[in-house]
């Protein structure tokens, strides 16, 4: 009876989670569906205490004060463009969460006699193993983020054949402990070379490429928490962790495909990248660059009927969203139709740029996606391009040998005219001149881009 | 019987995953950021598991130290995945109900 009211609870706590995941389809039911989520998080948490198995609860008690402490402050203090590394230390000790219970079960169950059972073996490896390089993996993508450590790819030679050989031994390990003496000491061990894995496999990725591993990493936490489920005989972790899989590896895909990479040559691919430079150099047009000033730019903006801002990177960088809202407030207050261009990496996760928009107060109507804006660039009088380089790149479309080749891109060559905020001529993460800067109806505004948009502003208001 | 448990488990997994991507194709990308933050409180589910192996009894103090340290890493990652999705999910909005003045 008193195990079926707490199965009956997890089921709720399913249906929440699922019901979460379903309200994030619109940005009107989005929050509701997150407070939905919490309260089944809470119903879960809740019946676990009834378990009759437990029998303190000093320990969990103590726990739940550190972490929910320091959870709540890091999550209230951080800022939104601090985004990606939060996501990615959360992702990380929800894995090291995972990791130690199954070593807890494993040292649990062990001393019973006869063998620890295949299924529940095989489990606790996965989630230790799952668990323990998605811990390590986050730490290292969150010192990338936060720039404790060097964003590009750190390589060495025979790399990949050292990472090989280290799997190699951690299956070889787990093997032991299913056939052989299952000893802790065994599953410490392979703990240990996860987390050493984790760490090896994440440095050579590059800073640029973190939307993906985030999202990876992301997956694989979903799956630890699903082989924990596995371990414990419980449901509600078993969902959870395949809900949070699915949405990882299908945020992984997206990303590779607006990269126009594949997955394998993200995480691979670190050799090959720092060739594509001085070889692509030679595909510009060999135009000739236009610079402007603010008074110009402002007269092109507020005479114009519509115009549509393609923010980047930089712009967050420069802390320039909320002059970008003013500007685009005093615009839409003289009768011109603005909206933002949104590329699906711009930023440094996935959505990025659209909840640093919206904490500069942009109304999210106003963010367009790719494919939705690119057939309007026709019609617009200007493209306002703000910290965004590569994205914007026609080579993507019309050189073959490009090695941004075939990425899709925001079509601004097509607009009418084209102003680029950009603090100087250098070339874009992937290290490539972009023939956008000397077509003949571009005009570059050089400077930092808070305040070439704050000269804007002065400029508009003038008129 | 530990046979067939293990197919239903697996069922269940199985159907979860399809349903997953299912929903989760929804999301459209302008909330992929708190989608990834929210996916990210739901792995906190862990904490179930933390909760149990921290309160059953463990001869000796390694593992229920274990157990503490799991408890306390899923509780901050339940805690913070949901606070911080909330600030985000917050922020998204139509039109200010009454745009401010322009400060100077």
């Amino acid at each position: 009876m008193r195990q079926n009211l707490i199965d009956l609870g997890y089921l709720v706590t399913i249906v929440t989670f699922v019901l979460a995941l379903r309200f994030l389809s619109s940005p009107t039911s989005a929050r509701r569906g997150n407070l939905i989520g919490a309260a089944g998080m809470a119903v879960a948490i809740a019946v676990t205490l009834a378990q009759r198995q437990l029998v303190t609860y000093w320990w969990v008690v103590a726990g739940v004060a550190v972490g929910a402490v320091a959870g709540a402050i890091s999550a209230r203090r951080v800022k939104m463009t601090a985004m990606p590394q939060m996501v990615a230390l959360f992702n990380g000790v929800g894995g090291g969460a995972a990791a130690l219970v199954s070593l807890a079960e494993f040292h649990r169950l062990v001393p019973e006699p006869g063998r620890l059972p295949a299924d529940e073996g095989i489990s606790i490896l996965l989630s230790a193993l799952i668990g323990s390089v998605s811990f390590a993996g986050s730490l290292v993508a969150f010192a990338k983020l936060q720039e404790l450590i060097r964003g590009r790819p750190i390589t060495y030679g025979g790399q990949q054949l050292v990472n090989a050989a280290l799997l190699a031994l951690m299956v070889a390990i787990g093997l032991v402990v299913l056939v052989g003496p299952q000893s802790v000491g065994l599953l410490l061990a392979l703990l240990a070379g996860a987390l050493l894995f984790g760490v090896l496999f994440v440095l050579p990725i590059g800073g640029a490429d973190m939307p993906v591993v985030i999202s990876l990493l992301n997956a694989f936490t979903g799956l630890a928490a699903a082989a924990t489920g596995f371990v414990l005989h419980n449901n509600v972790l078993i969902v959870s962790g395949a809900l949070v899989g699915a949405s990882g590896t299908l945020l992984t895909l997206l990303m590779g495909r607006a990269m126009n990479r594949s997955i394998g040559n993200v995480l691979f691919g670190a050799f090959g990248a720092v060739t594509a430079g001085p070889a692509a150099a030679a595909e510009t047009n060999g135009g000739t660059v236009r610079s402007t000033g603010p008074e110009d730019v402002a007269i092109m903006l507020a005479y114009a009927q519509r115009v549509v801002i393609v923010p980047g990177y930089g712009l967050a960088v420069a802390q320039a969203q909320h002059d970008v809202r003013q500007l685009a407030d005093l615009l839409e207050g003289r009768g011109v139709d603005v909206r933002y261009a949104i590329h699906p990496v711009a930023g440094r996760m996935p959505g990025h740029m659209n909840v640093l928009l919206a904490e500069a107060n942009v109304p999210y109507p106003q963010l367009v996606e790719m494919e939705e804006i690119n057939p309007d660039f026709p019609r617009t009088d200007v493209a306002l391009v703000i910290g965004a380089n590569d994205v914007t790149n026609p080579a993507a479309r019309t050189t073959p040998t490009s090695p941004i080749y075939g990425m899709p891109i925001l079509d601004v060559d097509r607009a009418a005219a084209v102003v680029v905020l950009k603090r100087g001529m250098s070339p874009g993460f992937a290290g490539i001149d972009n023939a956008l800067y000397t077509d003949p109806k571009t005009v570059m505004l050089f400077g930092d881009a808070k305040d070439s948009v704050s000269r804007l502003i002065a400029s508009v208001k003038t008129l | 019987m530990t046979g067939s448990r293990l197919v239903i488990e697996l069922t269940i997994l199985a159907l979860a995953v399809f349903l997953g991507f299912e929903v989760i194709s929804k999301v459209p990308t302008m909330l992929h950021t708190p989608l990834m933050s929210g996916t990210n409180a739901i792995h906190g589910i862990v904490i179930v598991g933390a909760i149990i192996v921290a309160g059953v009894a463990h001869p000796g103090w390694p593992m229920k130290i274990v157990g503490l340290v799991a408890v306390a890493l899923a509780t901050a990652n339940v805690v913070g995945g949901f606070v911080v999705t909330d600030r985000m999910l917050q922020m998204f909005r139509k039109r200010e109900p009454a745009r401010a003045p322009e400060p100077d």
